[in-house]
């Protein structure tokens, strides 16, 4: 680091604007600034490193293991071993690779319902907030009326409509009555953001209505889409692990952590590990999840100039 | 005055919006299953009868006509027939509204006392702000806020049956009850005299309010701590306190009033996400609420019996916005006069 005098010297020469370009401190941006925060976050950054592990396992970890989650031919209700570190369940499958596979569906329907709700979210809720008046009636009134019907009931229903109970049907069904929190935040948000300078700016070059939403009013809502996009996948793990738990969700051949609880939770009594191994996966996933999205919140904060310990 | 015209003109746009909803519903319901599956698939039954059959019900009609006469026969009080196997072709509408005073005893329950701890919690997370105390109860409700409420409900239940043979042991299964901690419906419980039906309904009532009380809790106690961390910093607190008011009367006669105001709308607007929790934590105990219906329901194609679930629920959820949106206009004078 310079000394300083020299520090005195390209200060002064930045100020009469002597100074060659290379010479100038490299500005920081928003990415850098929020990035460097947030691995300042230690609890965010121990949640980042356990989900990230529990990513790979869940991926990675059924090839080299030594079971398959198909089959079924071991001694079933087999206790806690070193051949089935978790004991096998009533059929004989070993437990360690249905919770793997739980945990990879798990994974991508949360990932899908959370993806497909802050798309439409924000769409809905930038438009509502931009265009005000019609607009805004309209998408308020669409969003009060998704809110009145419970996101459960709907999603039970519509994958009875849709009848598979594949995993990218209960994402579909979950995330079409998963959007509206999304939207409300997004449209409070885009509202204030349209009262802006920049945004009539933009209107008086000429800027379209897409246009200025795209290219101005979402760049500027990075930090609450990603935190709440974060937080959506941790709400969507839980709502898919509930609505499969009452048997509604996810139907075989697809599984998920809440259908390995709903075959294996009468064991609690007597078989503890068959019940453990898929909750506490479940909650690590939700817990690091939430983490990581109050982490990403604080580091997008510009008022927060602490660091957290 | 002006309350009482916001609610009429909140309750008038609530009535298209529930329509239409209804209507939203009744489309998905209709194509859940053929209710004529079971007839088709006997042999025997020619393409006549089928017809037939299915002019009687009205199912040869297009949506819309037939959404127009579910409703008009819904608002004169006819709810329909459950038409599911094993269910005596049952009228619909005592069938789902004992159902939701079941859910409904759970979610008020279970909403006040999530409500009062959390706010407790809350107050006290606030006051000594990076204490220990702070920073065991954030800790905690993060983490209760990331349990499935299922699983809760299963442990608790789990655990229920240790728990009886300890107050059996301890000898208290006279004024408790012998097993005390009931883990099944509290439909068949009689009780002689109000201490015993206290103890009683307790016994039945504590696990499953535990169990969606432990997930809504968490929420309350962080909102009420960021409510009352603001509410802290304002300048009439500031004032207060230099008028020379006591600790304890600024944080509740002045700091908490303040504070409580967003954390009550929190407790209507999150009547929808504790109806859920219900739903769920009754299948856990085979409570006969809301939530076994609707599971049935759906696994059994039962139409009437889910549009009338789906209305009930909507209805509630309606409801209780607005009295949030009355509350906040009661409990902050700002709204009313700005």
């Amino acid at each position: 680091m310079a000394d300083l005098n020299s520090l005195l010297a390209t200060e002064t020469a930045a100020a009469e604007g002597t100074l060659p370009p290379e010479a100038l401190p490299e500005p920081r941006s928003q990415g850098k600034l929020v990035l460097r925060k947030f691995l300042h976050h230690k609890l965010a950054m121990v949640s980042t490193a356990v989900l990230v592990l529990i990513i790979l396992l869940s991926i990675l970890l059924p090839i080299f293991w030594k079971h398959s989650y198909e089959d079924s031919s071991f001694p079933s209700f087999a206790k806690p071993s070193a051949e089935f570190p978790l004991g096998t369940t009533q059929v004989g499958k070993d437990m360690v690779s249905q919770i793997l596979r739980g945990t990879q569906f798990s994974l991508l329907i949360a990932l899908t319902v959370s993806i497909l709700s802050t798309v439409v979210g924000v769409v809905l809720g930038a438009l509502a907030g931009y265009l005000r008046r019609f607009t805004d009636s309209a998408v308020s009134r669409v969003t009060d009326l998704f809110l009145i019907i419970p996101q459960i009931a709907a999603a039970a229903i519509l994958a009875k409509v849709f009848g598979s109970g594949s995993w990218y049907i209960v994402a579909l069904v979950l995330a079409a009555f998963g959007w509206m929190q999304i939207a409300r935040i997004t449209r409070a948000e885009a509202m204030s953001l349209s009262q802006r300078e920049f945004v009539d700016a933009a209107r008086a070059s000429g800027a379209g209505t897409f246009r200025i939403i795209f290219k101005h009013l979402v760049p500027n809502m990075v930090g609450s889409i990603t935190v709440n996009a974060t937080l959506a996948v941790a709400q969507a793990v839980l709502a898919e692990a509930a609505l499969s738990f009452i048997g509604l969700g996810v139907q075989l051949p697809d599984t998920s952590l809440g259908r390995v609880i709903l075959e294996n939770y009468a064991q609690l009594q007597g078989r503890p590990a068959l019940f453990f191994g898929p909750f506490i996966v479940l909650v690590l996933i939700s817990l690091t999840i939430n983490f990581i999205g109050d982490g990403l919140r604080d580091a997008f904060d510009p008022r927060q100039r602490r660091m957290k310990a | 005055m002006n309350l009482v015209l916001y609610v009429l003109r909140r309750l008038a746009i609530s009535v298209p919006v529930l329509l239409v909803g209804t209507f939203l519903c009744f489309v998905m319901v209709a194509n859940t299953g053929d209710p004529l599956g079971e007839l088709r698939s006997k042999p025997g039954i020619n393409a006549e009868a089928i017809a037939a059959t299915e002019h009687k019900l009205g199912l040869d009609q297009g949506v819309v006509a037939r959404y127009f006469t579910w409703l008009g026969h819904f608002l004169s009080g006819d709810w329909g027939i459950s038409i599911a196997q094993g269910n005596a072709l049952a009228p619909v509408q005592p069938k789902v509204m004992a159902a939701f005073t079941v859910t409904l005893e759970l979610v008020l329950a279970a909403s006040v006392l999530a409500l009062v701890f959390g706010v407790l919690v809350g107050v006290l997370a606030a006051v000594k702000q990076y204490s220990l105390w702070d920073y065991f109860a954030t800790t905690l409700a993060f983490l209760m806020f990331s349990m499935p409420i299922f699983c809760v409900a299963i442990v608790l239940k789990g655990y229920a049956i240790r728990a009886n043979v300890w107050v059996r042991d301890l000898g208290l299964s006279d004024v408790l009850g012998n097993p005390w901690l009931r883990t099944t419906s509290p439909e068949s419980l009689s009780a002689t005299g109000v201490g015993d039906a206290l103890a009683k309904y307790v016994g039945a009532f504590l696990l499953p309010t535990l169990s969606i009380m432990a997930i809504t809790f968490a929420a309350y106690s962080r909102f009420q701590r960021a409510s009352m961390l603001e509410v802290l910093g304002a300048d009439y607190v500031r004032t207060a306190r230099a008028k020379g008011v006591s600790n304890s009367r600024v944080i509740w006669r002045h700091a908490f009033r303040n504070a409580l105001i967003p954390v009550m709308t929190l407790f209507s607007v999150n009547f929808g996400a504790t109806v859920t929790g219900a739903i769920i934590t009754e299948t856990v105990f085979n409570w006969h609420g809301m939530g076994t219906l609707l599971v049935e329901a759906v696994n059994k194609n039962d139409p009437q019996v889910l549009m009338g679930w789906l209305v009930v629920i909507a209805g509630s959820v309606i409801v209780a916005n607005l009295f949030a949106d009355l509350l906040y206009g009661i409990l902050d004078p700002r709204i009313r006069i700005g």
